[in-house]
């Protein structure tokens, strides 16, 4: 292709990139070292609020911004502050402490660190179990009789098609209090269940529910690569007395090997901004991810306060730690890419 | 064919006029309003909408919205639902109005409780108070022969009766869902064992003897709650009460309407209201006082303010209020206090007085604070003086990031 075609084509897109992706990430990445914030004064004030027959009226002194004559609006000050908010997520001194008095389970009492531990092991554990239902459906499906596909595609396909959030809002009322099925496996076990009320049976629900929502994704790709796979290599397999397991572990697993690298790759990527389980599950108490902590920055609290700058350091530590995850499998696509090449 | 279709078209303009009739006048400039999503909002929106060219937005979110659309010029919203919690960075950021010519010109009858004044100038009109308080079903204590509980030592011996007799599956509950929830049940107690929140140089005071007694309170709590009581908010303790899960909580005024309500509940009658109990002796109830209100925006025109503000008295006036009784504690002309407002008022006419929620930036910081901190507690990853000493420093970061503390 000519390089004026070539840029022609991409030219929309990269520009919807820079606008997008680019120019947002470099606000934020310069946000992560300044602190922007009021000019505060201390004024009296006498505010007075109803009771249910009479009013009170308080005088006290209160911290109020001061507001611009000018344009009506908020002073501000912005000023570089460094690694500040970086130290102020992560807190390294009580990261240090807490590994130099061995008590290493303090470490988890930081909000950082306890979302790192779980955002990890959330991605870790879920992704050979994707790709392992997956594979396994795929193979089911490819299995079945003809007439049978059609539904049974379309049927292990729905739990992709459903909105993330609202997936994980299901799963909750199904379990929490009596819901349904708690009350069903009370009935059965003659035990009070409270699925909601520790943190490890939580996660359960949340590996599970993370399992049964992305395996269509896996299941889809791999069913695809399955109809590529090469009849004469497995003809050759079968006659060599290779049984179904040698031939999936020798033939068809080495064929699907690009794809398996492909789906981690994108699974990684998801699973480390794990988010909508954690909201879904109203699970804040007792398991947080990074993602949900960048949120938790955002919000504003009932006096409008926001800790952006804490925010903007969090998304760049969760954006440095996905960069670390996807290093590997990226490093081994490039090699396969280069020995293709030659 | 044609004449029936007329005929239709002419008695939905007539049920439209009959609409319009509940208003005195017909307002003629387009007004939008912002405000929480609970009964007492969905009664007055409702009302204001009879005067017609209005538009009300209610939302459970609006506090992450309403600074921002209050800043923009013009405002994206003419007329503001608050509380005393939500007012602050509207008041901080000067961006509603005085209200005193507007009072004097429609407000003939407001009562001066109503006008909550800040430095002697009306910034907004209260419509109704509200506040957490002892609800509890009568059928339960009467058939154990228990008295209504004062204390939280008695609510505590209370509980272990209920629970023992076994009537009910989890003899208390509680809006101790992480987060803000939760932040609140520290906020009621703590004043109650007589804690203040901050020092004068703005730094805070919980990491104290009356902070740690508080958390006690709430941790012995937990023995009667659901388990799952961390994922418990407003709504699914009010659920729980409706199919006689609980016996009593420390639940919102504005939620007791709901006991009787036949369509969802099953306890129609059997729960009565009291004062919320005292955290200790000769202390205030403990528990904190809200009002609901509104404001109106000062990025608009005069002309807007004016419209707005007389809709906003057609939407508080008598008439509404007698429709929509038992929807909240009013404050407005007319209202007749039922038994449900009971313990509503007992609490805010005890003596020594529970506070009033404090509208300060400080309080939003420390709330935030609280809401993310305690957890840990409850859960039992940390103790009571960790748990504090974790809150002092978690305010003190985001404060000195607000710009509150140097």
């Amino acid at each position: 292709m000519k390089f004026k075609t070539f840029f022609w084509f991409v030219a929309p897109s990269v520009f919807m990139m820079l606008l997008f992706i680019a120019a947002p990430l470099i606000s934020v990445f310069i946000q992560s070292f300044q602190i922007t914030q009021p000019v505060m004064q201390q004024v009296e004030v006498e505010t007075c609020t109803p009771g249910f027959l009479t009013q009170t009226c308080v005088t006290e002194t209160k911290t109020v911004p001061i507001i611009d004559e000018a344009t009506g609006r908020t002073q501000t000050t912005t000023e570089w502050v460094g690694f500040q908010s970086y130290q102020n997520v992560l807190q390294m001194d009580k990261f240090w402490s807490a590994i130099g008095s061995g008590n290493w389970g303090d470490i988890l009492q930081i909000d950082f660190w306890k979302a790192l531990r779980f955002t990890l092991m959330f991605t870790l554990v879920t992704l050979p179990l994707v790709v392992g239902v997956g594979l396994m459906i795929a193979l089911a499906v490819n299995n079945a009789a003809k007439s049978l596909r059609g539904p049974v595609i379309f049927v292990s396909l729905l739990p992709f098609i459903i909105t993330p959030v609202i997936g994980s809002l299901s799963i909750y009322w199904l379990f929490v209090g009596d819901g349904i099925l708690t009350a069903t496996l009370e009935r059965w076990t003659g035990q009070d269940i409270a699925m909601f009320a520790q943190a490890w049976t939580i996660e359960l629900l949340m590996y599970f529910y993370r399992v049964w929502h992305v395996a269509p994704f896996a299941f889809v790709i791999f069913y695809a690569g399955l109809q590529t796979v090469n009849m004469d290599t497995l003809e050759s397999a079968i006659i060599d007395g290779a049984n179904r397991f040698e031939r999936l572990r020798y033939v068809i697993v080495p064929h699907l090997m690009p794809l398996i690298i492909f789906i981690a790759l994108i699974h990684l990527m998801d699973c480390y901004r794990v988010f909508d389980e954690i909201i879904g599950f109203r699970s804040q108490a007792h398991v947080i991810s990074l993602q949900w902590l960048t949120f938790d920055f955002l919000t504003p609290d009932d006096a409008g306060n926001r800790a952006i700058s804490r925010a903007a350091a969090s998304a760049m530590l969760t954006m440095v730690g996905i960069v670390i995850l996807l290093i590997l499998p990226l490093r081994r696509t490039w090699r396969d890419h280069k020995r293709g090449a030659h | 064919m044609y004449l029936k279709k007329l005929a239709l078209a002419g008695a939905v303009s007539l049920l439209g006029t009959t609409a319009f009739a509940a208003c005195s006048y017909e307002n003629d400039v387009p007004l939008k309003s912002l405000s929480a999503g609970f009964e007492a909002w969905k009664a007055v929106t409702d009302a204001m909408a009879e005067c017609g060219n209005f538009q009300a937005e209610l939302d459970q979110e609006f506090r992450t919205k309403q600074p921002a659309a209050f800043e923009a010029n013009p405002s994206l919203y003419h007329i503001g639902g608050v509380s005393n919690g939500t007012i602050t960075p509207l008041l901080n950021a000067e961006t509603i109005r005085p209200l005193d010519d507007l009072v004097a010109k429609y407000g003939q009858n407001l009562s001066p409780n109503q006008l909550i004044r800040v430095d002697g100038q009306i910034m907004a009109v209260a419509m109704m108070v509200n506040t957490q308080h002892l609800m509890y079903r009568e059928d339960i204590f009467a058939d154990l022969g228990i008295e209504t509980p004062s204390t939280w030592d008695e609510v505590f011996a209370a509980a272990a009766k209920i629970e023992e007799a076994g009537v009910v599956d989890h003899a208390i509950g509680a809006t101790m869902k992480s987060g803000w929830n939760l932040a609140q049940e520290f906020v009621n107690m703590y004043p109650g064992f007589g804690g203040v929140f901050f020092n004068d140089d703005n730094t805070t005071a919980v990491n104290s003897d009356a902070g740690m007694k508080a958390l006690a309170t709430m941790q012995a709590t937990l023995e009667y709650t659901d388990p799952e009581v961390l994922v418990s908010d407003s709504t699914y303790v009010q659920q729980q009460f409706q199919q006689g899960k609980i016996a009593m909580a420390n639940l919102w005024a504005s939620r007791a309407g709901a006991m009787n309500d036949e369509a969802e509940s099953q306890v129609v009658g059997k729960v009565k209201m009291a004062a919320a109990p005292l955290a200790m002796d000769g202390g205030a109830p403990a528990t904190t006082l809200w009002w609901d209100g509104i404001v109106i925006a000062a990025n608009i025109t005069d002309e807007e303010a004016d419209a707005a503000f007389r809709l906003a008295m057609e939407g508080l006036d008598t008439e509404m209020v007698q429709g929509a009784n038992e929807a909240a504690i009013w404050l407005v002309n007319g209202y007749q206090p039922g038994p449900l407002a009971e313990g509503a008022i007992a609490t805010a006419t005890a003596n020594p007085a529970p506070p009033a929620y404090p509208s300060t930036t400080q309080m939003g910081l420390l709330h935030t604070a609280l809401g993310n901190e305690l957890p840990a507690f409850l859960t039992g990853e940390r103790d009571a003086a960790a748990t504090l000493v974790a809150v002092e420093e978690a305010y003190t970061t985001s404060a000195k990031e607000a710009g509150v503390l140097e």
